[in-house]
């Protein structure tokens, strides 16, 4: 993977320094609140509800053992014992002391991380596929261009201020895990008929109060045009989006409002413009990133230990049938790592469990790792041989749930457990499903479903995109829980269909697990899956199920 | 007639911390709700809530939050604040815990 540059580390340390002053400065009463929280914002420090917050960025997900390790020893040493990972692929620690931050950024500098940009008007961190480098249905590693986009968009002085926040996501295969529908900008990595890779470029997707699918605004964008041209896109957006209105701020309002083929022919007139002023410097940084993310030498052995465990130990085969991903080399598999064992809180690590994940990835996977938006961790590369050892070890850290894809692989955003701007919790709700279901037994009869989980409006738990959605809200002063159907983050991204009132906090599991049995009463057959059968359906089914054939009359 | 004020208290967070804390009627600040003074004058809360904006070295973010007399104090109106008064639901974290060391 890519590691710091001399000119990244000075930058990064830098940054340190200043922020170090800024925080004595606040402390000593030199600067107010006023003039301190848009400082610690620029550097990922938030008031959340019972304590401070650090977001620390994880580049497009990835992150080797080292640094897992200092992530393990910052939440030991100055939070408690864990972390949160994000839908942004990023990390939160919800108990910093102000007094600590400089030396937690200080320990993130060490092993060329930071937390820069993870708030504010700027390009945040690009995301990217967390099979990326991996998959069997990868056209190209997208990382080089991510890491490219990092370094052009860390500090860019035209793109410090824009209307509203920026947030880019890439993926280099067909199949997008990486939600690139649903971001500002969306890059989706494709080949034109001379067979050459490129990217389609999606803009002004989003989720929060209005959700939109990004519109393509270019079919094909060769590989050596992508700085100009996302460069163009976020040039236009900063002269035209709504500086007026904080609702109306993101780009997807800009493109809604100026319409599609205006905002596509006013970024190619602005592309015109720039491409001429990059000179091939862009080209030659490519150049040299693209050999920091040199695929690692893979092994050829023997499958004889995975084909007996597989045949003989059922916990290993049902977490093998789950938790694995095809690898682009066939003995080989991409290890999803669960972070959501039954009642656990989606996405929280303890630092026990990440030294144990660095040490697997140290052992087991080349050193590699990756953090999925979905909220779980992933070991890239492991051979098949290894996996029985892998599973062992995950077991005895409670890292081994076979739920991948299931019903209690959910994502659930912090929610009025630590948020400032949630309406609703959202962790004790999906804690609940999950823990019901199990005790039903359903899940695995279930079979392929995301339910996600946002506790507000801005829906940082994607909930519009989860086949079932559940977004909580504040009703008359009580947590109320409005549930969407259909929605879909993939390449067919579609957003979800509310199915009419919501329901309170205690009414909701049950809501869910209506849905969930009227599904399984009207499908084909095991293989079509829950959003199958809705697509095939629609809403009636559910509605019925939710709300009785009265209530169905009333909620249509 | 004009509609009946809401009691307030001002809460913050303290500015080293961040932990919740309340303004107290002597001018301290408390992690209680409890002992929060529980104000029932609209132009008095604006007062308390100038006094707590005045102490930038001590609170962050002060604001004026709905509250009820109960039998030991001030109570929280919102769900929101009632979190507040304890920490997370996922986890014995936060005061729900830290007050029981006091």
């Amino acid at each position: 993977m890519y590691d710091y540059t001399d000119f990244d580390e000075a930058f990064v340390r830098t940054r340190v320094a200043q922020f170090t002053d800024q925080v004595e400065r606040r402390l000593d009463g030199s600067l107010t609140e006023d003039e301190f929280r848009p400082l610690r914002l620029m550097n990922g420090l938030y008031l959340q509800l019972h304590a401070y917050m650090l977001r620390v960025a994880i580049p497009y997900g990835t992150i080797n053992p080292r640094q897992m390790r200092q992530l393990a020893n910052i939440a030991d040493t100055w939070d408690k014992g864990y972390g949160h990972f994000t839908t942004r692929q990023n990390i939160q620690f919800n108990w910093p002391k102000l007094p600590d931050v400089p030396a937690i950024l200080s320990a993130l500098a060490d092993v060329g991380m930071h937390a820069i940009q993870t708030s504010g008007n700027c390009v945040r961190n690009v995301t990217a596929d967390h099979f990326a480098g991996a998959a069997a249905d990868e056209i190209e590693d997208p990382r080089p261009y991510a890491e490219l986009l990092r370094q052009w968009s860390t500090d860019h002085p035209e793109f410090q201020f824009l209307p509203r926040k920026f947030k880019i996501a890439i993926t280099g295969s067909p199949n997008d895990r990486a939600v690139t529908a649903a971001h500002d900008i969306g890059l989706r990595m494709t080949r034109n008929a001379a067979g050459e890779a490129g990217f389609e470029v999606f803009v002004g997707g989003g989720l929060g109060r209005t959700p939109m699918i990004g519109h393509l605004v270019r079919q094909f964008l060769p590989v050596g045009d992508l700085l100009p041209y996302v460069e163009s896109v976020l040039s236009v957006y900063n002269t035209l989006g709504r500086r007026d209105n904080k609702y109306k701020a993101r780009i997807k309002i800009t493109v809604h409002e100026t319409g599609r083929d205006e905002i596509a022919r006013m970024i190619e007139a602005r592309f015109a413009e720039v491409r001429p002023l990059f000179g091939g410097a862009d080209q030659a940084l490519l150049a040299d990133i693209r050999a920091a993310f040199a695929q690692p030498a893979l092994q050829s052995r023997s499958l004889a230990d995975y084909d007996a465990a597989y045949h003989s130990h059922p916990v290993f085969r049902a977490w093998a049938d789950t938790n694995l991903s095809e690898h682009r080399k066939g003995d080989h598999a991409i290890v999803t790592i669960s972070i959501k064992a039954h009642g656990q809180t989606p996405g929280d690590a303890t630092s026990d469990q990440m030294r144990v994940i660095a040490d697997l990835s140290e052992t087991y996977g080349y050193s590699e790792l990756r953090i999925s938006h979905e909220q779980n961790v992933i070991l890239p590369h492991v051979h098949k041989a290894d996996l029985p050892v892998v599973h062992a070890a995950l077991a005895k850290v409670g890292l081994a749930t076979a739920n991948v894809g299931l019903l209690s692989d959910m994502i659930a955003c912090p929610g009025m457990d630590y948020c400032a701007l949630a309406t609703a919790r959202s962790i004790p709700v999906a804690q609940e499903i999950a823990l019901h279901f199990e005790a039903l037994k359903l899940e695995h009869d279930i079979g392929a479903l995301k339910i996600k989980i946002s506790g507000c409006i801005n829906a940082c738990g994607h909930h519009h995109v989860g086949h079932i959605g559940i977004l909580g809200l504040d009703r008359a002063g009580v947590e109320n829980y409005q549930i969407t159907l259909g929605g879909d983050a993939t390449e067919t991204a579609a957003i979800g269909e509310k199915t009419g009132p919501g329901f309170a906090y205690d009414e909701i599991v049950p809501a869910i697990e209506r849905i969930l049995r009227a599904y399984l009463g009207l499908r084909l057959h095991a293989e079509e899956t829950f959003l199958d059968a809705y697509r095939r359906v629609g809403m009636d089914p559910f509605k019925r199920a939710l709300y009785g054939d009265e209530g169905h009359q009333d909620a249509a | 007639m004009s509609r009946r004020y809401i009691p307030k208290v001002v809460t913050a967070n303290r500015l080293r911390e961040g932990d919740v804390v309340y303004l107290t009627a002597n001018n301290l600040w408390t992690p209680h709700h409890q002992e929060a003074e529980l104000i029932e004058d609209e132009a008095h809360a604006q007062l308390r809530l100038l006094h707590a904006a005045g102490q930038k070295l001590i609170v962050v973010g002060a604001y004026l939050a709905d509250a009820k007399a109960g039998a030991k104090g001030p109570e929280p109106v919102h769900f929101r604040e009632a979190f507040r008064t304890r920490g997370p639901s996922n986890y014995a974290h936060g005061k729900q815990v830290d007050l029981t060391h006091v």
